[in-house]
């Protein structure tokens, strides 16, 4: 047979594919959320983000049938309601928690009724780079067709770093999250950066959903996020906050997502809602290992709503 | 009538037909007309078993003197008793179909309590002796279309190993992947079914894992129990896979690679009833059936399914037709080796024992538990 089955080698080959098809959403979601928080906001609705992007890059793909301008528009829609949680935020004594939550619910109750009359019909998909051209192990080719905005989210994450690290703008944003009091005293807006930091995280967040709708699984339907882009938000504490950190834990997250269903096909089939609940028993595990009644979390933003 | 309060119901109405121009929510009409209620609990075009039940709908509203009004997404709670009221108190309603499992009881129950005059069928199996008599509970024998799709699978499949994406091991799931193997071995008897349970209905990034895992193992016909199939088909038709499809016909989706599929029949058994309605027969309060009843239908071949499995499927189709074939006939075993229907045991279609299936056939990789 030409096409012979890997036996157990199948699980290890998924986990490292489900790694690079699943994280995607996590990480640009969780990047963007990074920025956001770093600033000192948390933007709970990023879960309704993703899916509103999801449903904007499927709509302008099938309509207009380029797949990056579909990415592009769901990049927009992200930023716009990255903007209205930011201004809402603005205004004095709101919470940003609660509206986070509340554009959540918007977020997902709009893309499904936008997105109802394109459940049906199939948009161009964004393509696929093939980089396993040399080999002859079919499986290991389909494990390598990697999809260009996974590179970018790869690329985002050590330029975040080192943004945060080095540049005024990582700074700034940096300074709004520590002690607004400084950033101000400085002479800058806390407002506007953290509108800015919103914005470009909603961005971030849209693209994510651009890949789960245009690439993989690759169509719009209204289970496709089921929660992602609220697991990316937490992902962003259990990374503490370093978009390095986020880029690992989101491959983590990916490849925990396919373990399940590897060790079913070759024929480990006991407990497998066990092996389905590996990426939130792994949190769970890191969450209690590393926290501490003494002191707040290590990287936190000190004027988080919950760390204050 | 009251016009001046607008119901959540029929904002939505009003929406649904702004963004689908389809003609609902428009009351006032000839007395005469019957009202019909569908309610879903999806969308209705999710390619899965939403769609199947829309497609029954639509098959009504080309019937003269019938009126269908629909809403979608409506949540297995007391919403669905909401629903219920204001399609009957609003929209004048005489028959509904609450098409979904979760919402026969309590609320159907309770609500064909509150309206005795009112016909209520809901999708599942489900009615009993306690309950109304203005209540029935129809369910189709999906596992005799995919017995058929196995046997078409079963000639497909070059490495003898075929795929199965499922939900959740429940006895209908697993009826389901044991027919499409008994089927698939009819046809090449060492055929194998993988089986991979992603937990729930639709996960469609699971499915879409479970499909490429699969594939990865060298299985090369796929097809699922899930509520929307469009993830598996599409995934799978990328990585060059066949597939077989469920609750409604794919092949749009993916063309070359649609062998066929096991579809439910709705739009011809939705017209039977509201005829026997009209006509004044009573409906029976439990209703099912498979081929034979035109409950459930096999999807047209694909154009790479062999002459030779289409004789055989045709054949065993027809024997269907006939009422004179039988699926799990004994000996069975499962996939254990324990032996689950003894030699010279026949568990026809109806047979309650079917219905309490907690083991996957012979033939089966996989494990319900």
């Amino acid at each position: 047979m030409a096409d012979a089955s890997l036996g157990l080698w199948t699980v290890p080959l998924a986990v490292f594919g489900g790694a690079i098809r699943v994280s995607t959403p996590f990480l640009f979601v969780s990047l963007g959320e990074c920025i956001t928080e770093r600033s000192g906001r948390i933007n709970l609705g990023l879960e309704g983000t993703l899916v509103m992007g999801a449903m904007s890059a499927y709509g302008i793909s099938y309509l207009s049938g380029s797949p990056w301008l579909g990415v592009l528009a769901a990049g927009i829609t992200g930023a716009l309601f990255g903007a209205l949680h930011a201004g809402i935020c603005s205004l004095p004594r709101v919470n940003d928690i609660a509206v986070g939550i509340a554009l959540m619910l918007l977020g997902t109750g709009l893309a499904f009724f936008l997105g109802k009359p394109l459940i049906e019909p199939t948009a161009a998909r964004l393509p696929a780079i093939d980089f396993g051209w040399w080999s002859d192990v079919p499986q290991l080719r389909a494990a390598l067709r990697i999809n260009v905005l996974f590179l970018i989210g790869v690329a985002i994450a050590p330029l975040l770093y080192w943004a945060f690290k080095t540049t005024r703008w990582g700074l700034l944003i940096r300074t709004a999250g520590e002690s607004a009091d400084a950033a101000r005293a400085m002479g800058h807006s806390v407002l506007l950066i953290r509108l800015r930091a919103t914005m470009v995280g909603g961005f971030l967040a849209g693209i994510g959903g651009s890949f789960l709708s245009l690439f993989y699984p690759g169509s719009w339907n209204e289970g496709l996020s089921s929660g992602q882009g609220i697991t990316a938000v937490a992902l962003v504490i259990f990374a503490r906050w370093d978009p390095m950190l986020c880029l690992w834990a989101s491959l983590a997250f990916g490849g925990a997502a396919a373990l399940g269903p590897a060790l079913q096909s070759v024929g480990i089939t006991s407990g497998y809602h066990l092996f389905n609940a590996a990426p939130y028993i792994l949190t769970l595990a890191i969450m209690i290992i590393t926290c501490s009644p003494k002191r707040t979390l290590t990287g936190a933003p000190a004027e988080l709503s919950i760390t204050r | 009538m009251d016009f001046g309060t607008i119901s959540r119901r029929h904002l939505l109405q009003g929406s649904a037909a702004l963004a689908l121009g389809s003609t609902l929510g428009v009351r006032g009409a000839a007395a005469a007309e019957t009202t019909v209620g569908f309610i879903y609990v999806g969308s209705r075009d999710d390619y899965g078993y939403n769609q199947a039940h829309a497609q029954g709908a639509a098959a009504l509203k080309k019937l003269p003197g019938i009126k269908v009004v629909e809403e979608e997404k409506v949540p297995e709670t007391d919403a669905v008793e909401k629903t219920i009221e204001s399609m009957i108190n609003l929209d004048g309603a005489t028959l509904l179909f609450p098409t979904s499992f979760g919402y026969y009881n309590p609320h159907v129950v309770k609500m064909a309590g509150k309206f005795p005059k009112v016909h209520f069928e809901h999708c599942g199996g489900l009615w009993s002796d306690k309950d109304p008599k203005n209540a029935g509970s129809y369910f189709g024998y999906i596992d005799e279309a995919q017995y058929i799709s196995g046997i078409v699978a079963g000639y497909s499949t070059k490495s003898g190993k075929l795929g199965f994406v499922a939900a959740k091991p429940i006895p209908q799931v697993l009826r389901n992947i044991n027919a499409f193997t008994l089927g698939a071995r009819l046809a090449n008897p060492k055929a194998t079914t993988q089986v991979i349970f992603t937990g729930d209905w639709s996960m469609p990034v699971k499915e879409a894992e479970a499909t490429n895992s699969l594939i990865d193992q060298g299985v090369d016909v796929l097809t699922c129990h899930v509520d929307g199939p469009k993830t598996m088909v599409e995934n799978a038709a990328r990585r060059g896979a066949m597939v077989c499809g469920y609750h409604v016909n794919q092949s749009p989706l993916a063309p070359k690679a649609y062998l066929t599929g096991a579809e439910w029949n709705w739009e011809a058994l939705y017209p039977k009833f509201v005829k026997m309605i009209v006509a004044g027969e009573a409906i029976p309060n439990f209703y099912r059936g498979g081929l034979k009843e035109e409950i459930v239908k096999v999807s047209p071949y694909g154009e790479m399914v062999s002459a030779e499995a289409r004789k055989h499927a045709d054949d065993v189709k027809a024997k269907f037709m006939s009422g004179e074939y039988t699926i799990f006939k004994g000996p069975i075993a499962d996939n254990k080796g324990k032996t689950v229907i003894a030699g010279g045991t026949d568990r026809g279609q109806q047979d309650p024992e079917l219905e309490k299936m907690d083991y996957l056939v012979e033939g089966v990789i996989g494990a319900t538990a």
